[in-house]
Parts: structure tokens; sequence; C-alpha cells
């Protein structure tokens, strides 16, 4: 922990005297930049809402007395007349996996002032987002026209599952265009060179939305797509 | 730059992009496991896993002082009793559709009617 830069000159107390006099102090709480802080509560109040969006979806699910459709098939993709389970799905994972990786490069580059690495991985990261909405939209379109999926009900079983697949995959795909346009717009003025003065310390705000969106993901694919 | 932040070597994200990559694979690999306590024990394991080094390492958690770790990571606790409430609410709705309602039919009368003019 000693070679961190972060809160340089300040000594680590150790656990509840750090926190208590970060908390009592007559000054600013959080030793960060402000938008960072900003940032974390915002994404705190968006975690409330996925955990009620995935509640509502267990609620539904384990209330219902007719079969869940099975997401394994639902979700699987006919790869030359092979049945693959959840080939999207996985596939979409990994995009997204990559796409938080090259922005925690770019958050990087960025505060080495390296600002034509950071924009062009921040780039790279948008790319892979608009990929995913891509595919999301390939998945929606498969399901609505060639499953016969609904909000209000399907061919395959509980009519829930329609509902809750297109509510939370839908805000959660809304999230990650939001992240695309975000992204590129930080990324276009980095690289105009805009935040030489001011630092860096954007890049790693979006970059914490951007990280979110891919947490959202695990817990939909685990909760959603696997159970 | 001290006053610029989180700053940490390349090789630390390399490392943990890669074990990112190996729990999305082995994540996914669960859904070749019949369903069960052991598939579904797994799936909240590399859940677990995932996002915890996404938020400890990639978004830097792991660094910052416990003032912010605590008030951001703390409120979210309390999720635990919406989600466990719900969980009791579910059973209780499904153990009264099962009684008043015979499983398992095709329940509602306007699911019916829509599911008529969906049909391909």
């Amino acid at each position: 922990m000693a070679q961190e830069a972060v809160s340089a000159g300040t000594a680590q107390e150790a656990g509840w005297t750090a926190i208590v006099n970060d908390w009592s102090a007559d000054k600013a709480t959080f030793r960060v930049p402000w938008g960072k802080a900003m940032m974390w509560i915002f994404l705190l109040s968006d975690t409330f809402i996925f955990t009620c969006f995935l509640t509502g979806y267990m609620n539904v699910r384990m209330s219902t007395t007719v079969p869940w459709p099975n997401p394994s098939e639902v979700f699987g993709l006919d790869v030359f007349g092979v049945s693959v389970p959840l080939l999207l799905i996985g596939i979409m994972t990994f995009d997204l996996i990559t796409s938080s990786g090259t922005m925690a490069l770019a958050v990087n580059y960025g505060y080495r002032r390296d600002r034509g690495r950071a924009a062009a991985l921040m780039f790279l990261t948008a790319a892979f987002g608009a990929i995913f909405v891509g595919m999301q939209a390939f998945e929606w379109t498969k399901l609505i026209t060639q499953e016969g999926i609904r909000p209000w009900g399907n061919p395959l079983g509980a009519s829930q599952f329609g509902a809750t697949f297109f509510m939370i995959t839908g805000f959660h795909g809304l999230h990650v265009s939001a992240g695309v346009v975000y992204l590129s717009i930080v990324a276009m003025k980095v690289l105009r060179g805009d935040y030489e003065k001011r630092g860096y310390e954007i890049v790693e705000i979006a970059g914490l939305y951007w990280h979110f969106v891919d947490l959202v993901w695990v817990f939909i694919f685990a909760f959603f797509y696997l159970w | 730059m001290a006053a610029d932040g989180q700053q940490h070597p390349l090789k630390i994200y390399f490392w943990i992009w890669g074990l990112l990559f190996l729990f999305s694979a082995a994540s996914y690999g669960t859904d070749f496991l019949p369903h069960g306590n052991f598939r579904w024990g797994l799936i909240l394991l590399f859940m677990i896993l995932k996002a915890g080094f996404i938020v400890a390492i990639f978004m830097h958690m792991a660094w910052e002082r416990k003032a912010l770790i605590y008030a951001i990571l703390g409120p979210p606790v309390v999720l635990l009793v919406l989600i466990g409430l719900m969980a009791v609410e579910g059973d209780y709705t499904e153990l009264k559709r099962l009684d008043f309602f015979s499983a398992p039919v095709i329940p509602a009368g306007h699911h019916e009617a829509g599911h008529g003019a969906e049909a391909h």
C-alpha cells in the first residue's frame, strides 16, 4: 500500500481511525476529485436500480407456476448445424471484458499524459461497446421475430420471461449505449488536449462508469442467463 | 505527478484482465453442468470473483481510502434485506397460486389471447 501516489503527503492511518478522521475533519470527506466522488455516488444509485430489477426478476421467477424457458436453449446459436448453448451471450461477455481491459489501460495512459494512446484506447473501448449493442440488437431481433417472445408472453413458458428480459437487458443496453457516447466525447476532448491543464481524472471517472456497466453484466449473465 | 491520482504498473491490469477472461470462460462452462447446488454455487463463485476484481482493481477501490470504500460498498448491503424479503414473498405467492389455481396450466386470460396473435 505504500507505493501509491494517491493521497500523497497524508499518513495512512489504520482502520477506523482513518474513517473517523476523514469524516470528522472540517474539510471535504473524500480525498478524491469531486467528479470521482460524484460518479461513485451515481453508480451507487445505479446499483440500487439494477438490484431492484434483478430482485423483481427473482420474485416473479420464483412465484410463477409455469415452467421458466431454458435460457441455455433460448439464447443458443446454430453454428454449421451444431447448436451451441448461450454462444452469443458468451461472446458478448468476452467483448465486454475486453473493453474493460482497454478502458483500464486508457486510464493508465491518461495519467501518464500520453493522450494519443489514452484517446485511442478509449475509442477502442467505445467500439467494443458499440459491437456489444449491435450483438444485443441481433439477439433481441432473433427473440422477437423467431421465438415470438413478447413482454406479455411467449410460446416457451412463463410469460414473465419476456417482461424481465426486455426490461433488464434493455436498461443495461441503454447504459452501454450512453457509455459509448460518453467515452467518445471524452476521448475526443482528450485527443484535443482539453485536459492538459486540468489533469486526466476525467478518464478515470469515465472508466468507472464503463467498468460499472461491465460489472452489471456480470450479475445479469449469472442470474438471468446461467441460472 | 502525485496529484494525478491512481497510477499503477500496467502489469497488474494485464494480470487481472487475464483472470477475468479465465473466470468468464469458467462461468460460461457452468452452463454445461446439470442444474443443482453445485452449478449454482459455481455461478455465484465466479460471479463474485469477477465482480470483486473489477471493483477492486479496475475501479481502483483497493487503493481508495476507507471513508470512500465504506460509503460506497456499505449501503448496498441493505439490498440483501430486500432480496431476502422478496424471496420469502415469491415463495408465498407460488404456494398460494398452487393452492388456488390448478398448476401447471397457462394462467391469465389475456396471455392466451396474445399468444394466438403472435404464433409464427
